[in-house]
């Protein structure tokens, strides 16, 4: 009933397939690649993620997301926040709230940002204020951070 | 004589007899109908454009949608069984009308989900983004009604409107156990069909049986990351549902422009019959006229 193309399809998932959905709402940059390794900055660190890794969930904090192909390149993407999900069957999904190739961020105004939101701490009054030019900070400085 | 007579006994019996139209009243008629056809060809071509914008907005929010409720699907998570959870539903639509039967879907939808839920003893909340579907819902289901979101449909949907929803719905308080947003996935240009995509809340999930496999989750990584797949699902909702809305207004606004043509058309017809009758009419009396005098 089965016949030899499901047992054959049963030997071939030996290595589970490490595929890679990594987009932002409007931009898919990744859809099921097929990729060797992804390093994230999440909120309890920067890890690695390769074939087989364990599943979990984790948010993303302000970082560089790292892509290694197949063929040995790397891509580099700055991220503002998200989630990463690794399931059982070795499928990652890198949700990005934004994303950027490190290339279309330019230092000279992350800087300028920075010093902005920076000063801009002084002068915040509540909780919530002080929340929010927190995370410009964090986000800018990550930004600088990366493309030095 | 006889014949007279009998006339008068074989008068048909109407109760109100219409006059004929007169030729102004066909031209006025007429000129309403031209413009009501313009209208409705212009309002088709606004939809085609708002459509074409939309439909190429849909694909990566799309992937990215389906990518959310990876999770949901692979974990096969599910709300524990025969206990009596909460739940909420989301409907998206928008504020617009003159788009078919895209309100009214989501509205049965959520009826027809009310009412299961409510049979089965179940507590049920529902949330609508949308004018209209708040007008739908208030007059039968109006204690059901959590929040509303107005001006919606006027711009196409960000990220922002999504996550505003979401940061409301969870401020209210409501603790829910699972849910649904309900929406209007788009099929192609002619067709659509209400479709739901599931949601859950915290406990749900963290106490799920297949959760255990998934190393290194504390409560605070968990809570962010529902909150993040709640705006997630309803973005998704929202961007379909606006693909939908805008195919189905310009199918709406097509045929309603090519009702109107069909309407001038007879009623040009009409109006070169009623104005041939009118002169001849005027010819018999001048001709009656003129025999009577000579």
């Amino acid at each position: 009933m089965f016949g030899k193309g499901f047992w054959w399809k049963i030997m071939k998932i030996g290595t589970p397939k490490f595929t890679l959905l990594f987009g932002m709402k409007n931009q898919v940059y990744f859809k099921e690649a097929s990729v060797k390794q992804v390093d994230v900055p999440t909120l309890t660190g920067a890890f690695g993620i390769l074939p087989a890794h364990v599943p979990t969930l984790q948010v993303l904090r302000p970082g560089v997301v790292t892509v290694f192909n197949d063929d040995g390149s790397a891509a580099k993407f700055f991220v503002s926040s998200g989630s990463i999900t690794v399931n059982a069957d070795s499928s990652v999904q890198l949700l990005a709230e934004e994303a950027f190739p490190l290339d279309q961020l330019d230092v000279a105004a992350a800087k300028a940002n920075l010093e902005k939101a920076q000063s801009e701490m002084a002068s915040a009054s509540d909780e919530a204020a002080r929340a929010e030019v927190q995370i410009n900070i964090d986000a800018n400085e990550a930004i600088v951070k990366a493309l030095e | 004589m006889f014949a007279r007579t009998s006339a008068l006994v074989f008068l048909p019996q109407c109760g109100q007899v219409r006059n004929m139209a007169t030729l102004k009243d066909i031209t006025i008629r007429l000129k309403s109908i031209k413009n009501i056809q313009k209208i409705t060809k212009s309002m088709k071509m606004v939809a085609a454009a708002k459509y074409a914008r939309a439909e190429r907005q849909l694909k990566p929010a799309r992937v990215y949608g389906n990518g959310a409720g990876a999770l949901y699907e692979k974990a096969e998570i599910k709300a524990p069984e025969g206990v009596a959870n909460k739940h909420l539903l989301i409907g998206v639509s928008s504020d617009r009308g003159l788009c078919g039967a895209v309100h009214s879907n989501v509205a049965k939808a959520i009826k027809a989900k009310i009412a299961n839920l409510t049979g089965e003893g179940k507590e049920v909340m529902v949330v609508n983004v949308g004018d209209k579907l708040r007008n739908i819902l208030q007059r039968t289901h109006g204690s059901y009604l959590l929040l509303s979101c107005k001006e919606v449909g006027r711009k196409p949907p960000t990220f922002t409107d999504a996550s505003i929803v979401a940061t409301e719905l969870l401020n209210m308080g409501y603790e829910f156990d699972q849910g649904a947003v309900i929406y209007n996935r788009f099929r192609s240009v002619i067709s659509y069909k209400t479709d739901e995509k599931p949601i859950f809340s915290i406990d749900t999930v963290a106490n799920s049986e297949n959760m255990g496999i998934y190393d290194d989750i504390d409560a605070d990584v968990l809570r962010n990351y529902q909150e993040f797949a709640l705006v997630n699902t309803i973005y998704f909702g929202l961007k379909e549902s606006t693909t939908s809305e805008q195919s189905a207004r310009m199918t709406a606004m097509d045929s309603a422009s090519k009702n109107a043509s069909e309407m001038i058309d007879k009623l040009t017809l009409t109006f070169n019959r009623t104005r041939q009758a009118v002169i001849t009419k005027e010819l018999i009396e001048i001709i009656s006229g003129a025999a009577a005098l000579t």
